[in-house]
């Protein structure tokens, strides 16, 4: 099982062909406000996230979730849920 | 506002609460922008005069209408009409009630008998309109445990319904087969699923390749509801929709519909042949805690249902229709959402917003009205010019039409 900090170098990883601003990433990054993503690019994020971790994040809890440390968590509890 | 009487009685906002109204400053702004270029307010058309489902009165002009969802010609029919002016004679105007107390009619259950005989069905359910229809269903049959997987691009009743709900949602890119299964193997065992999916995606007039999602979601247990508002009338050997067109209708387990289209006046509808669906009658809040259909509108939508049923010609005339309108505005240099036409609809790319506003606008002085389309009613940002054939629309007419359109197009720099 990948600890926290494997989960997050390999959200980071996953963002980068996203950012297309360049937008310095970290733990607070928000995904609305900072890398500007509109639904469609959230949607093709999520969906790589989800292959590559196994895992499905309903809109519900893309709600919860506005930094990139909070996707971190909320895919630590997932993993940790399986 | 014209009224000197009315202007400034507003409430005066004090220094300390935050107007709630704030929030749509920036769409204030962007519409006042368009109109100060001076096109007219594409959101504001009325109709003065409608002669008939292919005609009407805009600003004294008489103009095609080539935006509506009259997909069958129906509006107009005399036997439509006629069960229209009897039931008001013998019903009145309203129900003044709920479906479950004093709303229901005879009225209503011959448009739902009609519903069952057009579709093969066990059972209908009619509601006030379509969205009332996905709200309610949606909302209802999906519990918090449960997951509603749907197409990214569905119609803002369907989200909605899930929104209403309780429900987890899980989205999947547009029309993509592979991304439904692949999240419908990651639910957890044992958890009820409903997957929703529209026949016609009304904004690019595109089909869902149903065939494959119907089987996928079956295999994985999910039942399954489409939304067939755009192709109910016109698609499939009875008009049943995509879902019959594509031979799984057998395995759908909810069909959703709507009367304000090629049924051609305004209400909702599911069809199921589930052995408990008439709980839902109990158990549905948009079902329940609003008032039913005036006693015209089932007594019209029951006999233009039935007319539907035989109406093979109209079917083959409006593919004809749609075929030459594609074929022509191709050919004229303009970019469709579709590489073929698909269904009624046939979707017009513009560049941007003022592009668009500009080429309706010119549409409409030659005497054309068409939908402008814009985020967020459609995908990926897009201005569209929706263009929505009717059966009724004669041969001359689809040449009227691509004339206008080559014309307005040079205008505004479309096309060359």
């Amino acid at each position: 099982m990948p600890d926290r900090q494997q989960i997050y170098a390999k959200v980071v990883d996953l963002i980068a062909p996203f950012n297309k601003k360049g937008v310095a990433i970290t733990e607070a990054t928000r995904f609305a406000q900072d890398l500007e993503w509109d639904s469609l690019t959230v949607l093709d994020f999520v969906a790589n996230i989800e292959d590559e971790f196994d895992v499905i994040i309903t809109m519900n809890m893309q709600a919860e979730i506005e930094t990139i440390g909070q996707l971190v968590d909320a895919l630590q509890r997932l993993q940790d849920g399986k | 506002m014209t009224d000197p009487g009315i202007e400034g009685t507003a409430a005066q906002i004090g220094p300390n609460s935050a107007d709630l109204f704030s929030k749509f400053d920036p769409l204030i702004q962007q519409r006042e922008e368009l109109l100060a270029s001076g096109v007219t307010d594409p959101f504001n058309l009325v109709m003065e005069r409608v002669e008939s489902p292919t005609v009407a009165i805009c600003n004294g002009r008489r103009t095609i209408l080539l935006g509506t969802y009259n997909y069958m010609g129906m509006t107009f029919d005399p036997d439509v009409v006629s069960a229209g002016h009897k039931a008001l004679d013998e019903f009145g105007s309203g129900t003044t009630g709920s479906r479950v107390l004093n709303g229901t009619y005879g009225g209503h259950k011959a448009v739902e008998q009609a519903l069952c005989d057009f579709y093969a069905m066990d059972h209908a359910m009619v509601f006030s309109t379509g969205y009332q229809a996905n709200l309610g269903i949606i909302s209802t049959i999906a519990g918090k445990e449960d997951y509603i997987i749907l197409d990214i691009d569905s119609h803002a009743s369907i989200y909605d319904g899930c929104a209403l709900g309780n429900a987890q949602i899980v989205p999947f890119r547009h029309n993509d087969v592979e991304a439904l299964e692949k999240r419908l193997r990651r639910i957890p065992e044992g958890a009820g699923k409903l997957v929703v999916l529209e026949g016609v995606y009304s904004m690019l007039g595109d089909v869902a390749p149903l065939q494959e999602m119907v089987a996928v979601s079956k295999a994985a247990g999910a039942m399954v509801l489409v939304d067939e508002a755009h192709s109910m009338g016109f698609i499939g050997e009875h008009g049943r929709g995509v879902a019959e067109a594509q031979g799984v209708i057998k395995d759908v387990d909810f069909i959703i519909g709507t009367f304000s289209k090629s049924v051609g006046t305004v209400g909702g509808f599911c069809v199921s042949n589930h052995p408990k669906f008439e709980i839902l009658r109990l158990v549905c809040r948009p079902y329940v805690f609003t008032a039913s259909l005036p006693p015209s509108v089932v007594a019209t939508a029951a006999t233009s249902i039935r007319k539907l049923m035989d109406s093979a010609d109209k079917r083959a005339h409006l593919w004809e229709n749609s075929k030459r309108l594609h074929a022509g505005l191709r050919q004229l240099g303009f970019t469709l959402g579709t590489d073929e036409p698909q269904s009624a609809i046939i979707a017009v790319i513009m560049p941007d917003l003022e592009t668009g506003a500009a080429m309706w606008e010119a549409l409409l002085q030659e005497g054309l009205y068409v939908n402008l389309a814009r985020p967020p009613a459609t995908p990926a940002g897009m201005t569209l010019l929706r263009c929505s054939l009717c059966a009724l629309h004669s041969e001359e007419q689809v040449g009227e039409i691509l004339d206008m359109f080559a014309a307005a197009g040079r205008a505004t720099g479309c096309i060359s």
